[in-house]
């Protein structure tokens, strides 16, 4: 397999073809733009939370590459119907695993669809495109504030 | 064609590019940059082995040198760009710093609130945002000229944003993104009717030998060495002698000033008014090599093999499914660019999978976000030609093409 194939692997083509639980959510208790200027990433995701916290609806809307729009798809499968304790140690490790150096310490193989956004690392001008579905949730937890990844602090 | 193949005299063109033994480089990203010939490379080289110095101040042997160096490469770009006389060349960092220079210098020192720029729909960022700086500091209007579905700039329409309020019409001799040849002659000519003044973005017009200003006939006319296969961090502001002359410095500092006391500074003219500290000296003297070698080439071969390669990646790309190039359907109305979109795939997912061909393209929005909210598409994939590359380079382009179908569909 060349790293052409570890980046588009069958499993992010099938995301970004028919991207899961796509569309606006009508009661959304949180929401935020998010966008990547360099790549033209620029999408929506619309969070629904109960009394507890738990996020049990979750979409995304947007125009965004294969990359973020695979992501993005996986990630709402990945946080929906979990705790806001629990999303934020899966957003840790996403993020660990599409920035870090090393290899991830947490096992690829136990995080499904998931797994499948490694090769990303092997591109380094495509992971803003990867992480901003991420990023943009964790906003749409925190009060909404746009995301910009020409803007991070980073 | 003749018979010598310019190809030969980049260096870079002969290398391979990516992971592992990599894929031959196909440079298709000129109008990003272009890449530089053995004779301006080896012109910067000698200037720092043998010639170096700083300009203007030394008695000394290498000063001397070094300025009458630094002044022919004055003398020899304003004789290409149709210059009246070389003081009307200003050397900048680059187009950028040319109209930032314009906007602040003259723009800013004698426009009033209420005063209007007019600009285009297809500018790059850098012909908007020093104006956008500019209204806002001085309450300037700016009136946006639109354009065409096929990119292109309607005359009417462009006639339809003047009024006795205009005092400057600021536009692009040619597209970046989309590679329009706009009809800048008779747009100077509207500006002129209304008595405006000109500054026209010749970024991408210089590379492919467009530029006499004197025929032009506008005031400002700016470009970026890098562009035209010389070296990057300096560039040209051309303008009339006269405006130049009756405006303030853009930078205060040595070199610009006839003298200092405590009281009082007198500044010089133009061009070293504008031209404060030392300047990009390597630069200026490659620009003027690079100018040099395009003119041992002749500017008629130059844009004949443009051509030959533009219609035929044109021809080629028209042939598959799903793909649209925006900007003019007749290649004769444009330059050797070609910004297209697929139904299948995302720009930036064409560029990262060419990119693992070897085939280096911009994807995105060519630092011209206005264009695109027209055409209301986030970019487009980018393939920009220069006389260096080929057929081949375009077969190998089709290859890679092939390679995102099989991704993407």
């Amino acid at each position: 397999m060349d790293d052409l194939s570890d980046l588009y692997q069958d499993i992010i083509l099938s995301h970004n073809k028919r991207p899961r639980n796509q569309g606006e959510l009508a009661n959304a208790t949180g929401t935020a733009e998010g966008y990547n200027p360099l790549c033209g990433d620029h999408i929506h995701v619309y969070v629904h939370q109960d009394e507890s916290g738990k996020v049990d609806d979750i979409s995304f809307t947007g125009k965004a590459c294969a990359i973020c729009t695979a992501s993005t798809s996986i990630m709402t499968e990945a946080v929906k119907g979990k705790s806001r304790e629990e999303i934020d140690a899966k957003a840790a490790e996403a993020l660990e695993m599409l920035t870090s150096k090393e290899e991830p310490t947490f096992d690829l193989l136990e995080q499904g669809d998931f797994a499948a956004l490694a090769g990303v690392r092997q591109f380094p001008a495509r992971i803003k495109c990867a992480t901003l579905g991420w990023h943009t949730l964790e906003s749409a937890l925190k009060g909404g504030e746009t995301v910009n990844t020409e803007k991070e602090d980073e | 064609m003749s018979d010598r193949d310019p190809r030969s005299d980049f260096p870079i063109l002969a290398r391979r590019v990516g992971s592992g033994e990599g894929k031959p480089l196909v440079y298709l990203d000129n109008a990003a940059t272009t890449q530089k010939p053995i004779h301006v490379i080896e012109t910067v080289d000698r200037f720092y082995r043998q010639e170096n110095a700083n300009i203007h101040r030394g008695v000394h042997y290498l000063s001397m040198n070094a300025t009458d160096a630094y002044d022919r490469a004055r003398e020899r770009i304003a004789e290409t760009i149709g210059a009246a006389h070389p003081a009307e060349v200003v050397f900048v960092r680059g187009t950028t710093e040319a109209i930032n220079l314009v906007a602040s210098s003259f723009a800013g020192d004698r426009f009033q609130p209420g005063d209007e720029i007019v600009i285009t729909r297809m500018e790059h960022h850098a012909n908007i945002v020093p104006w956008q700086l500019l209204a806002q500091k001085l309450g300037v209007v700016l009136k946006w000229a639109p354009v065409t579905d096929s990119g292109e700039i309607d005359l009417d329409a462009f006639r339809a944003c003047f009024s006795e309020e205009t005092k400057l019409a600021a536009f692009t001799q040619v597209s970046n993104a989309l590679g329009t040849i706009n009809p800048a002659k008779e747009m100077v000519a509207i500006a002129r009717e209304f008595g405006a003044h000109v500054l026209v973005d010749g970024a991408q017009g210089v590379a492919h030998g467009m530029v006499n200003v004197a025929d032009l006939g506008a005031d400002f006319y700016a470009f970026s060495g890098h562009k035209v296969v010389g070296p990057d961090g300096i560039g040209v502001l051309w303008g009339r002698r006269e405006l130049l002359d009756s405006m303030p410095p853009y930078q205060g500092g040595g070199d610009m000033i006839a003298r200092v006391s405590v009281e009082k500074t007198t500044f010089r003219d133009s061009p070293e008014r504008f031209e404060a500290g030392t300047p990009n000296i390597s630069g200026a003297i490659g620009l003027g090599a690079a100018f040099d070698y395009l003119a041992g080439l002749g500017w008629d071969e130059i844009r004949r093999r443009e051509q030959d390669v533009l219609d035929y990646a044109t021809e080629r790309l028209g042939e598959i499914e799903g793909i649209r190039i925006l900007g003019p359907a007749d290649t004769r109305g444009k330059v050797a660019v070609i910004s297209f979109t697929m139904d299948s795939a995302h720009p930036h997912d064409i560029g990262t999978i060419l990119d693992t061909e070897g085939i280096a393209i911009r994807a995105g929005h060519h630092c011209a976000q206005p264009l695109m909210d027209f055409y209301q598409i986030a970019g487009t994939a980018r393939a920009s030609f220069a006389f260096y590359n080929n057929r081949d380079d375009v077969d190998r382009l089709m290859d890679g093409i092939a390679k995102v179908k099989k991704f993407f569909g």
